[in-house]
């Protein structure tokens, strides 16, 4: 059927492979192109990531939902063959807990009766919102989550994301219904903390491993394996006093941390909002006058020179 | 004869498959398994499918959809922009120019053309994100990724020959 036009195709052939050869090294580089874009634009780029990971949020949700229950059922048949020794260990640990709730009390009644002899002005009261984890991306060069619940549902960037044991990481970005929250193990993440017992001041570093470093720690300050690690709250990104981890080895070069909260585990996460606008907003983005009323929030793609 | 409307409807959607295919592979390596370890070390499943299809249907994977499949990972990954895009960019490439010496080779020739690849991608990779941040990325869990990529590679490998086979014979 193609005989009459072969010699056509003999011609078109060789043309055609110049033309795709073209294409192909157009494509490369683009891909450079792109590399170098998002070193210089780092705003653009979150721009198109939000927007992307937003479209995809609706298939990533109903593929991750059947993972999750089957991970659930695996979990509830673990949880029925340790029954008996879980169930003793509870006993003890409620007995434990519940001398510490006298004490607790104690204290309370104590603390708020020295508050009001010194006029204390106290913290804001967190807001929370909670949210799925719909894609656990990255692989080795990035950890990040996706969730699903963004600016629709009041998650801004810069806030915590938290379980019930502890920090799992910021808001790196947040689209209109999922937001990526950059896990403190990350490379790029850098949170200021304090160790509990001590009250050093350090950075704890993300380096792509289990274990994020400690890091800047004042000289001639003593930290020892075991001690608890929480955020100090300085620069206003995170609320003081939220557990991160322990110290997991004290090195001569290195201090790692064990975050309590393994990224395996994460199911749901809550995600914080404390009031507090952090460091993470420029100032460009505060309404230029006070009568703008109606000026909201800026969205989480929008905010420049956040990589810490 | 020529073919019907339905008929070529049905061959497009066909033609499409092997970019589709690819393109759920990415959203489903993102999916959180709740397994120990594994995010950190999960198999670059997109490559495999790059490096079949180059293989097998070049002309069902041109060479702008490896730069939307390599884009679309490094926008989900939440890494730089771009690695992704070049690495797949590169594969496709190489693979395309050796095609000649890929084409019908047994499976554990294919195989371990696959792990010679996926070494030279992954260590691209690795220099890429490091020139990036200009920092040394830590490599073993890129190690652990590259040895779980390979060692899976006949699962995704199957199921394309089969997908093949089935829906691909006449086109």
């Amino acid at each position: 059927m193609q005989e009459p036009f072969r010699p056509a195709y003999r011609i078109a052939t060789p043309l055609r492979n110049i033309a795709q050869r073209f294409a192909y090294m157009g494509l490369v580089l683009a891909a450079f192109g792109l590399m170098l874009l998002g070193r210089a634009d780092t705003v653009l780029m979150e721009r198109l990531q939000t927007h992307v990971t937003d479209a995809l949020t609706p298939i990533m949700d109903v593929l991750s939902r059947p993972v999750a229950t089957i991970a659930n059922i695996v979990d509830y048949g673990r949880n029925l063959a340790n029954l008996h020794d879980e169930n003793a260990e509870l006993r003890e640990t409620n007995e434990r807990l519940l001398q510490w709730q006298t004490v607790a009390r104690r204290l309370e009644l104590e603390n708020a009766h020295l508050r009001s002899l010194l006029n204390f002005k106290p913290d804001p009261n967190a807001h929370y919102v909670s949210a799925r984890v719909i894609a656990d991306t990255g692989g080795a060069f990035a950890h990040s989550l996706v969730l699903n619940a963004g600016t629709r549902d009041g998650i801004r960037k810069g806030q915590a994301a938290v379980t019930g044991t502890g920090l799992v990481g910021r808001i790196a970005g947040a689209g209109n219904i999922s937001a990526r929250v950059l896990l403190i193990t990350d490379l790029n993440s850098r949170i200021p903390v304090l160790v509990e017992s001590t009250g050093t001041r350090a950075i704890m570093a993300g380096d792509n491993s289990d274990q994020p470093r400690l890091i800047h720690l004042p000289p001639g300050s003593v930290v020892n394996p075991g001690d608890r690690v929480v955020t100090s709250g300085h620069g206003g990104a995170f609320p003081p006093g939220l557990p991160i981890g322990v110290i997991a080895l004290v090195g001569d070069d290195r201090i790692t941390v064990q975050p309590f909260v393994g990224r395996d585990q994460l199911d749901y996460v809550r995600v914080m909002d404390f009031g507090l606008e952090g460091i993470l907003q420029p100032p460009r983005e505060m309404p230029p006058m006070p009568v703008s009323r109606g000026a909201s929030p800026n969205t989480g793609g929008e905010v420049a020179s956040s990589r810490p | 004869m020529r073919p019907t409307f339905w008929q070529r409807l049905d061959q497009l959607a066909r033609k499409l498959t092997p970019v589709a295919l690819t393109l759920l592979l990415v959203i489903v390596g993102q999916i959180p398994w709740h397994l120990p370890g594994l995010a950190r070390v999960a198999p670059l499943l997109p490559l495999t499918a790059v490096y079949h299809w180059t293989i097998q249907r070049p002309d069902l994977l041109p060479a702008q959809a490896v730069f939307c499949i390599g884009l679309l990972v490094d926008l989900l990954s939440g890494g730089p922009i771009g690695v992704n895009t070049l690495v797949f960019l590169t594969v496709y490439g190489v693979i395309y120019s050796q095609r000649r010496f890929f084409i019908g080779k047994t499976f554990h020739i294919t195989w371990l053309g696959f792990a010679l690849v996926a070494a030279a991608a992954a260590l691209q990779a690795w220099l890429l994100v490091s020139i990036f941040y200009t920092i040394l990325i830590r490599p073993d869990a890129l190690m652990f990724q590259y040895i779980l990529t390979v060692v899976l590679y006949p699962v995704p490998a199957w199921l394309f020959l089969r997908w093949q086979q089935v829906f691909l014979r006449a086109i």
